[in-house]
C-alpha cells in the first residue's frame, strides 16, 4: 500500500497517497483549479500553465498537475499571485486564439471559453491579436475530420491521444518558438497522413481546432426533400450516451427517447444498426468456422488465421498503414453500418417498393471514422453509396435541440420495421469485447448445439476495461458436421485502443501468440468511448456506457443473433444463407495497403 | 558590500598537465573523500545557475539504480558566450578528465558530451584527443565518453530538454521534479555539468580544495571563464577571480563609454552605468555562465533589447503558454510603443507579463526572460519610448 503523505491547501488539511499531484489532492476536497492540458486519460504535459498554484517555499509557481506531493507541503490555489499569473495566462492564449466564438462548431462547449468567462473582467483584449499574423489555413480534405490550427491552444491533448492511446502519431509538434504548431508529417493534410480518423483527438481537444466534418445541413435537406425516403440506423453505443449532450447523467440509456426524437425530426423510418450487428454476426461467425474448417480438416494453407474483427474503421485504417501483410487475416465482412447501408437500397427498397435512387441512409455513430469509411469506393454494392451521411453522436444531439425537443419529456417509441429487430449480442457490439461475445454466443451453439456455457450467457472474461483480454473456450460435445473441433481449444484476444491492438499484432507477428480470433475496437473502451461520442470522455464515463450496454443487453428478451427474427427472415428471404453468393456480394468486402507514413 | 579587485587567474588554460597522472592520484581517494573535496571547494555550477557541484554528485550516486550518467554540457548557446568552445578547443583532456572523476564517483559506465551543433567544427579532433584519453584511462577506469551532437537548438542547453534530445526526441524540457540526479538521460540518475565545472572539478582534484576556496568570496568560490565581447577594445576569453565589482571590471575592459554591461547573456541582467559600483559579479550579485557584454553610448537599449526577444521568440520550445506566447506579446509590445500604437504605459502591462512568464513557465528560458525585459525597461524606459 502506498504511504500517505499530509499536505495543506488553502489551510485545509488533506492526505493524499504518495506519488499524487498537487491538482489530485485538490480536486479530492472539491477545490477547483482550473485546467486545460490536463487529461485523465493522457500523461502529464504541464504545458498550458493554467494549472499554476503556489507552494510555501518555492521560488516560482508550480503547476499542480506536475507536482507530486510531499510531506508537510502547504499550497495555496487561489492567491493574489496565482489570480494574476492565471489571468495573464488566458489573456495569452486569447491573444494567439481565433476567438471568433458565434461562428464556430465549438461554441459554448469550449473549456477555453469557459475559462475566459470565468477571468476575464474587462471587455477588452490585454494583448495584442497573434492571429492575423499567423496565414493559418484550415485543413478540411478529410471526410472525418478537420483542423483549424487558428483555434489550437497548443496543450498537446491530441498529440499525446494519437500517441499514447493509439500509437498512430499522426499528429505531432512541428517547429518551435512562435512557429510552433501542431501538424502532421510533412504538413501533410489530415487525409493523407496514416490518420485513422479515430476521432479521439477530436474528443479530447478543448477547443474548436479539431472538429468532425458536420452533415447536420446535408441531412435536414433531405429530411425536408419531399421526393426523399430518408432511412435512419442507430449504432449500439450511441443509446447509452446520446443522453449526456442533452443534460442527462452519464451512462443513462436512451434508447426509447432517442427513437422519438428521430421520428419526430422527421426521418422516414427509425432503424437500428444492432440488427445488422446480429447479422454480422451470422457472416463473421461463419467466416471464421469456415476457415477452422478449412485449415483444420482441409489443411488448406492459404487459409489466414487468425480471424480479426473488421467491425471498426479506425483498426481497418490502421493495419491497412501499420501491417499490411495481414489484410488477409482481417474478416471480409463489412461493419454493420455498410451491410446495413447495402441492405438499405436493396432489400429494404424491395420490402417497401421505393426506388433505391430516393433513399437517403444516414447512420447514427459513435464514430468519426464511420464518415471516411461510408465513404470508401468499396462501400457502394447496392449501386449507389450505401451510407449517404455519417452523423456523430454529437452531431445528433445537436439536431434534436435544432429541433426543439424537449428530449428528457419525450416518451419512448420503438424502431420501426424491417431492419429494426435486435437482440442483446447485438447491442453488446458497442463495448469492447462484444463482437467476441456475440459471435461465441452464436458459434458456440452453431458446433455444439448447446448455449455457451457462461452463467447467463456473460462471457466476462472478455469484457471490461483491460487492454488486452486473452480468453480460451474449450469446445466439446460437438454436434456431427463440426466434430473436428472436438476438444479443440478457441483461443481469442479481445484488445481495445489501437496501442493494444498494436501490442497483439505484434505478438502475432513474432509468433509468440497463436490466436484463432482477435477481436479489435480502435477505441478505448470500445465504441462506447468513440470519438464521436458526447464530450467529456474518460475512464470513468466510459465504465458509466459500458454498464448502461450490457443492462440493455441483460434486458433483451434475445441475446443471440441467430434468434433475431427479422435475421432468419433476411436469410430465408432475400441473402439464402450466411457467407453466401448473395451475402458476399453485399455483405463483404476487401482492403488495400496504405503507406506507413 | 565586499568585494574583490579584479585579478586575472591562469589555472585551466596555462598549465599543462599529465591527465592521466592526476586521475591515478585522484583515484586512489575514496569517492566519498572526493566528493568532500569537491563539496569542500565550494565549486558552483558554471552553467549560471550556479547549484552545488559537490551536492549533485552526491546526490546522483546515492541514488540506487542499475546505471548511471555523466553528461558533458557543450551545448554552449547563451548569446555572448564562447568560453566552452576555448576550453574544448585548448584543453580537452582536462574536460574529459573531469567527467572521468565526476564517472568514477557516481559509479557511470558511460558519459556523454553533447555538443553544440555548431562547434561540429570542433568535432574531428575532440574525437582524436577523446581516443588518446581513452587509451590513457584504459587500465584506470571502466569508462567511455560518447560524443553527442546537438543540432542548433538553444532549449537543448536546457538540462532536460538536452536528455530528450538525446533519446532522440524533439528537445522540450520536462515537468521537474523528478530532477537529473534522480531520472535524467534515459530516466537514470545523471550528472550534467557545464563544460567549465568539470574542468574546474579536475583541477580540485589536482591541487586541493584550498586552493580554488582562496579565490572569490564566500558565496562565489574560484574563479571564473569569462566570454567578453561588445564595445570593449579587448575582447576575449579571460578566467577572473569571482565576486569583482562591475566598476572594476569596466575600469579594466570597458572603453571609457561604457553605459551598459549585459550580464549573463540575454537570458541575464543589464545593469547600467549608474548600478556599477554596486554591483557584485557572483552568485551573491549578479551571476553570469561567462558572458559580458559591454555597451557604449552608441547603442540603442531598444534594439539590445528586440534583439534579445526576437532570439527568445525563436528559440522558445514553444510548448509552455507563458514562454511561447509571452515572448511574441513582449516583442510585437516594444514595437507597438515604439511607434506609438500603443501608450507608454503599455510598458507596465508588458512588465506584469513578464513576471508572469518568471512565475509560471516551465523551465529556465521562459523564466529569465523577465531577467533582461525589467533590467532593460526599468532602466532605459525612454528609449524604449522615444
Amino acid at each position: 500500500m502506498a504511504k500517505n503523505i499530509n499536505i495543506k491547501i488553502d489551510g485545509v488539511d488533506v492526505q493524499v497517497e504518495e506519488g499524487r499531484t498537487i491538482l489530485d489532492a485538490a480536486r479530492a476536497i472539491n477545490v477547483n483549479v482550473p485546467t486545460l492540458c490536463y487529461h485523465e486519460d493522457l500523461c502529464v504535459a504541464g504545458n498550458c500553465r493554467v494549472c499554476v498554484v503556489e507552494v510555501a517555499g518555492a521560488k516560482a509557481l508550480v503547476a499542480s498537475c506536475a507536482m507530486p506531493v510531499s510531506e508537510g507541503m502547504e499550497v495555496l490555489t487561489n492567491t493574489l499571485k496565482v489570480r494574476a499569473a492565471r489571468k495573464n495566462i488566458i489573456e495569452l492564449l486569447l491573444s494567439e486564439h481565433n476567438a471568433d466564438c458565434t461562428n464556430c462548431y465549438k461554441n459554448k462547449q469550449c473549456e477555453l471559453q469557459d475559462l475566459a468567462s470565468e477571468y476575464k473582467t474587462s471587455g477588452e483584449q490585454i494583448y495584442l491579436d497573434l492571429v492575423p499574423l499567423k496565414n493559418y489555413t484550415i485543413d478540411d480534405f478529410s471526410p472525418s475530420i478537420i483542423k483549424d490550427d487558428s483555434k489550437c491552444i497548443r496543450c498537446q491533448r491530441c498529440v499525446r491521444t494519437c500517441e499514447e492511446l493509439q500509437h498512430v502519431s499522426a499528429l505531432g509538434v512541428a517547429y518551435k518558438g512562435d512557429k510552433m504548431k501542431i501538424s502532421t508529417f510533412f504538413e501533410n493534410s489530415m487525409f493523407d497522413v496514416v490518420c485513422t480518423n479515430c476521432g479521439q483527438c477530436i474528443n479530447r481537444c478543448p477547443t474548436g481546432s479539431l472538429i468532425e466534418r458536420n452533415y447536420v445541413d446535408e441531412v435536414w435537406e433531405a429530411i425536408y426533400d419531399e421526393k426523399k425516403h430518408v432511412v435512419v440506423q442507430t449504432a449500439p453505443a450511441t443509446r447509452v450516451a446520446l443522453g449526456e449532450d442533452l443534460g442527462l447523467e452519464h451512462g443513462r440509456v436512451v434508447t426509447g427517447k432517442m427513437v422519438a426524437a428521430l421520428k419526430r425530426v422527421g426521418f422516414d423510418s427509425v432503424l437500428d444498426t444492432d440488427f445488422t450487428a446480429d447479422l454480422t454476426i451470422m457472416e463473421e461467425g461463419t467466416e471464421l468456422l469456415t476457415r477452422l474448417k478449412k485449415a483444420l480438416v482441409d489443411k488448406d494453407p492459404t487459409v489466414k488465421l487468425p480471424m480479426a474483427t473488421s467491425c471498426s474503421p479506425g483498426w481497418i485504417k490502421f493495419i491497412e498503414h501499420t501491417f499490411p501483410e495481414y489484410l488477409d487475416n482481417l474478416s471480409t465482412c463489412k461493419s454493420p453500418q455498410q451491410m446495413f447501408g447495402a441492405l438499405a437500397k436493396t432489400y429494404y427498397a424491395q420490402k417497401r417498393g421505393l426506388d433505391p435512387e430516393n433513399i437517403v441512409s444516414v447512420s447514427i455513430m459513435p464514430c468519426v471514422a464511420k464518415k471516411f469509411e461510408a465513404d470508401r469506393p468499396e462501400m457502394r454494392s447496392s449501386g449507389y453509396k450505401d451510407v449517404d451521411y455519417v452523423l456523430t453522436t454529437r452531431e445528433l444531439a445537436r439536431m434534436i435541440k435544432q429541433a426543439g425537443l424537449d428530449f428528457n419529456s419525450l416518451p419512448d417509441d420503438n424502431y420501426d420495421s424491417i431492419m429494426g429487430e435486435s437482440t442483446g449480442a447485438g447491442v453488446i457490439f458497442g463495448a469492447t469485447g462484444g463482437v467476441m461475445e456475440a459471435a461465441l454466443r452464436t458459434a458456440y451453439e452453431i458446433v455444439t448445439g448447446r448455449e455457451v456455457p457462461f452463467e447467463n450467457l456473460n462471457i466476462t472474461p472478455v469484457r471490461g476495461m483491460d487492454g488486452v483480454k486473452e480468453a480460451t473456450v474449450k469446445i466439446e460435445g460437438t454436434l456431427p458436421d463440426w466434430n473436428f473441433l472436438e476438444g479443440a481449444e478457441l483461443k481469442t484476444v479481445t484488445a481495445h485502443g489501437l496501442t493494444n491492438a498494436k501490442s497483439v499484432m505484434e505478438k502475432v507477428k513474432s509468433g509468440e501468440a497463436d490466436y484463432h480470433f482477435i477481436e479489435i475496437m480502435a477505441c478505448p473502451g470500445g465504441c462506447i468511448g468513440g470519438g464521436g461520442q458526447p464530450i467529456p470522455t474518460n475512464m470513468e464515463v466510459r465504465k458509466k456506457r459500458t454498464e448502461a450496454i450490457y443492462m440493455e443487453d441483460t434486458g433483451k428478451p434475445l441475446r443471440k443473433s441467430h434468434e433475431n427474427p427479422e435475421v432468419v427472415t433476411i436469410y430465408k428471404e432475400f441473402l439464402g444463407e450466411p457467407c453466401g453468393h448473395k451475402s458476399h456480394e453485399l455483405l463483404h468486402t476487401h482492403y488495400k495497403a496504405r503507406n506507413r507514413y | 558590500m565586499t568585494y574583490n579587485k579584479l585579478k586575472r587567474i591562469d589555472l585551466i588554460f596555462h598549465e599543462d598537465c599529465d591527465c592521466s597522472q592526476v586521475l591515478e592520484k585522484t583515484f586512489s581517494k575514496s569517492n566519498d573523500e572526493i566528493i568532500n573535496d569537491i563539496l569542500e571547494s565550494g565549486l558552483k555550477g558554471r552553467g549560471g545557475a550556479g547549484f552545488p557541484t559537490g551536492l549533485k554528485w552526491k546526490f546522483t550516486a546515492e541514488q540506487p539504480a542499475d546505471e548511471r550518467f555523466v553528461i558533458c554540457n557543450a551545448d554552449e548557446g547563451e548569446p555572448g558566450t564562447f568560453k566552452d568552445r576555448e576550453i574544448l578547443f585548448k584543453v580537452p583532456s582536462k574536460v574529459f578528465s573531469g567527467m572521468a572523476v565526476c564517472a568514477k564517483v557516481i559509479g557511470a559506465k558511460k558519459g556523454y558530451i553533447y555538443l553544440r551543433g555548431e562547434y561540429r567544427f570542433l568535432l574531428p579532433q575532440l574525437s582524436k584527443a577523446l581516443d588518446v584519453f581513452h587509451k590513457e584511462i584504459k587500465d584506470l577506469l571502466d569508462f567511455e565518453i560518447i560524443i553527442q551532437m546537438g543540432s542548433g537548438a538553444y532549449i537543448c542547453g536546457e538540462e532536460s530538454a538536452l536528455f530528450e534530445s538525446m533519446e532522440g526526441k524533439r528537445g522540450e524540457p520536462r515537468n521537474k521534479p523528478p530532477y537529473p540526479t534522480v531520472a535524467g538521460f534515459r530516466d537514470k540518475p545523471t550528472v550534467i555539468n557545464n563544460v567549465e565545472t568539470l574542468v574546474y572539478a579536475f583541477m580540485i582534484c589536482k591541487h586541493g580544495p584550498t586552493k580554488f576556496k582562496e579565490l572569490g568570496t564566500s558565496d562565489s568560490r574560484g574563479s571564473k571563464v569569462f566570454s567578453i565581447s561588445g564595445d570593449t577594445p579587448i575582447a576575449g576569453i579571460y578566467e577572473l577571480e569571482l565576486g569583482m565589482s562591475l566598476d572594476h571590471f569596466v575600469e579594466e575592459f570597458g572603453d571609457g563609454d561604457t553605459k551598459a554591461v549585459q550580464v549573463g547573456g540575454a537570458a541575464g541582467f543589464c545593469v547600467p552605468r549608474k548600478k556599477f559600483r554596486d554591483t557584485i559579479i557572483g552568485f551573491e550579485g549578479v551571476p553570469t555562465g561567462g558572458s559580458m557584454k559591454v555597451f557604449n553610448s552608441s547603442r540603442s537599449m531598444y534594439n539590445v533589447l528586440h534583439n534579445y526577444l526576437e532570439f527568445f521568440e525563436e528559440e522558445s520550445c514553444g510548448q509552455c503558454t507563458p514562454c511561447r506566447v509571452g515572448c511574441q506579446q513582449l516583442i510585437k509590445g516594444i514595437e507597438a510603443v515604439k511607434k506609438g500604437e500603443q501608450k507608454a504605459a503599455y510598458l507596465d502591462q508588458l512588465l506584469k507579463l513578464s513576471e508572469t512568464m518568471k512565475q509560471a513557465s516551465k523551465c529556465g528560458l521562459g523564466q529569465s526572460v523577465a531577467n533582461s525585459f525589467s533590467s532593460i525597461v526599468e532602466n532605459f524606459r525612454e528609449e524604449m519610448i522615444y
